[in-house]
């Protein structure tokens, strides 16, 4: 394992979005839209809501984690995504770059580009509608790496799609992650679901996390069981995301589609 | 100390129901020039693309500098390197941003010494700071030489190596090229459907059709076998199945 090839092709999405300012934007717009939207729904419904009254930051701070989830996800599926587009793939498998280090790489500017996609975004929360997001404790940073790891695994799963099918499955990237959605449990506990439907949430590490911060934000309690869930199944997501890769990743070898990218 | 840059024993490629590399077997001496010639889908980018290791054969032994390619690929891989018109640098970033890239893939000591180095030599200093993807046919063509030569290969596959370019650079390409060889005892592997360079640059010659070796030697030879006065007449024959005069 070389630091200096994963610094390397960190150094070359680096190099990618400091030229781009569409991409610079694209990075901060969504989430920072997507705040804006929720923390007026959220004032207009304190007003009409006592449950809202008391944990004024729940739907704001749903949307951030939400955010942060996709963003991880898209993250890691953009970086491989653009070595497809440039029709790169061949020339980086070429080199002595091996694909854990390439795996590490993208894990690394998916949390630079959340990092810096998202940071708008919370300062404009703090500002305009007084949350923080550092209003769940230090244990927050549990919970973001717990989004952060699952992100990266779905993203594993997403461009093991997209390596078999090719960019005709790139659709996938965009879209993959918001069938978690409805039962992540973002906006709503996991009892809201039937319960049929809650036994699958609780298959999501997503669903840990979203109850995990409204336990925090509601209830001021940190549940640390809730922390190991999320850890225990993200443990089962990157195993399976790295399987799929790599049965992915040996097939496109095997099929030569390391060389013809593209639809 | 292993006297083949390449040994390839018995490799066959099938892709579904077609064989595209059909049980050929070949060696390539160190510090040779040697080409793949053929038709369209004889098989030359598929047996490269075996011989990098970036495709799996199906069945088949390869050997790299002496070490197999399916067991100790990436001990391989920091020696070799290659260039082909159908795998493109990242277009938004700079020249020297790409080499730049891939100078720390390959570790290279020194890199900025190295760039400079390099584009000096390939006459791309005045491209360095321009995107990749705003350059003609030909300076990409220049530039992705520079990327193939950044961790100063002891072997390198060249597809199409002067392809756009006009015939005076093409011509220093490989005049470069030959001392490049010839410098750094390295191994050169090429394809190439541009006869004159075949014969110009080539210690040796396979000539491919449908997956198969169907003749081989040094241009000159090959030449004298099949009664024809330059390597494109030979080429043709090959093509259209005529076979040596011996």
């Amino acid at each position: 394992m070389s630091v200096r090839r994963i610094n390397a092709l960190v150094l070359r999405h680096y190099y990618l979005i400091k030229g781009s300012i569409p991409r610079i934007l694209e990075m901060a717009y969504w989430p920072t839209v997507q705040m804006v939207i929720w923390g007026f729904v959220t004032q207009f419904f304190i007003g009409h809501s006592s449950w809202l009254a008391n944990a004024a930051g729940v739907l704001i701070g749903a949307v951030l984690l939400w955010d942060l989830l996709f963003r991880s996800q898209i993250g890691f599926s953009m970086c491989f995504l653009e070595e497809m587009w440039s029709r790169n793939l061949g020339h980086l498998f070429v080199s002595p770059l091996r694909p854990q280090e390439f795996i590490i790489s993208m894990m690394v500017v998916s949390c630079l580009r959340g990092f810096f996609g998202l940071l708008p975004s919370w300062i404009l929360a703090f500002v305009f509608f007084e949350f923080s997001i550092f209003s769940y404790g230090l244990g927050i940073v549990a919970f973001f790496s717990c989004l952060m790891v699952m992100g990266w695994a779905l993203g594993m799963m997403v461009i093991a799609l997209v390596l078999r099918f090719g960019l005709g499955a790139e659709s996938l990237a965009w879209v993959a992650i918001f069938a978690f959605a409805p039962i992540s449990a973002v906006y709503y506990p996991v009892e809201t679901l039937p319960s049929w439907l809650q036994v699958v949430a609780w298959c999501t590490p997503s669903a840990y996390v979203f109850e995990g911060m409204r336990s925090v934000l509601i209830d001021n309690i940190f549940r640390y069981d809730l922390l190991i869930g999320a850890i225990g199944v993200n443990v089962v997501y990157l195993f399976a995301g790295v399987v799929i890769f790599s049965w992915s990743f040996l097939g496109a070898r095997k099929a030569g589609q390391l060389l013809q990218t593209g639809e | 100390m292993h006297k083949f840059a390449i040994e390839v024993s018995s490799l066959i490629k099938n892709f579904g129901r077609t064989k595209a590399v059909d049980n050929i077997s070949f060696n390539v001496e160190l510090g040779s020039i040697t080409a793949l010639l053929g038709g369209n889908g004889a098989g030359k980018t598929t047996i490269i693309s075996m011989l990098m290791g970036l495709l799996v054969p199906t069945s088949g032994s390869i050997r790299i500098l002496g070490n197999d390619i399916a067991k100790n690929r990436y001990s391989i891989l920091p020696q070799v390197n290659f260039s082909s018109p159908y795998v493109d640098l990242p277009n938004r970033l700079t020249v020297e941003e790409n080499l730049n890239v891939y100078a720390n893939l390959y570790s290279i000591e020194n890199v900025k010494n190295q760039i400079c180095l390099l584009s000096e030599t390939l006459n791309i200093k005045n491209l360095l700071k321009r995107k990749t993807g705003q350059l003609s046919a030909g300076q990409k063509t220049r530039v992705a030489l520079a990327k193939a030569l950044i961790n100063d290969p002891q072997l390198l596959f060249l597809d199409e190596p002067t392809a756009s370019l006009d015939p005076d650079t093409a011509d220093w390409v490989r005049g470069y090229l030959k001392d490049y060889a010839l410098d750094k005892g390295a191994t050169i592997l090429l394809a190439s459907h541009h006869m004159g360079e075949v014969e110009r640059l080539s210690d040796s010659v396979f000539m491919l059709q449908a997956g198969k070796i169907v003749d081989e030697g040094a241009p000159k030879t090959l030449i004298k076998k099949y009664g024809r006065s330059n390597m494109e007449e030979v080429f043709l024959d090959v093509a259209r199945g005529r076979r040596s005069n011996v």
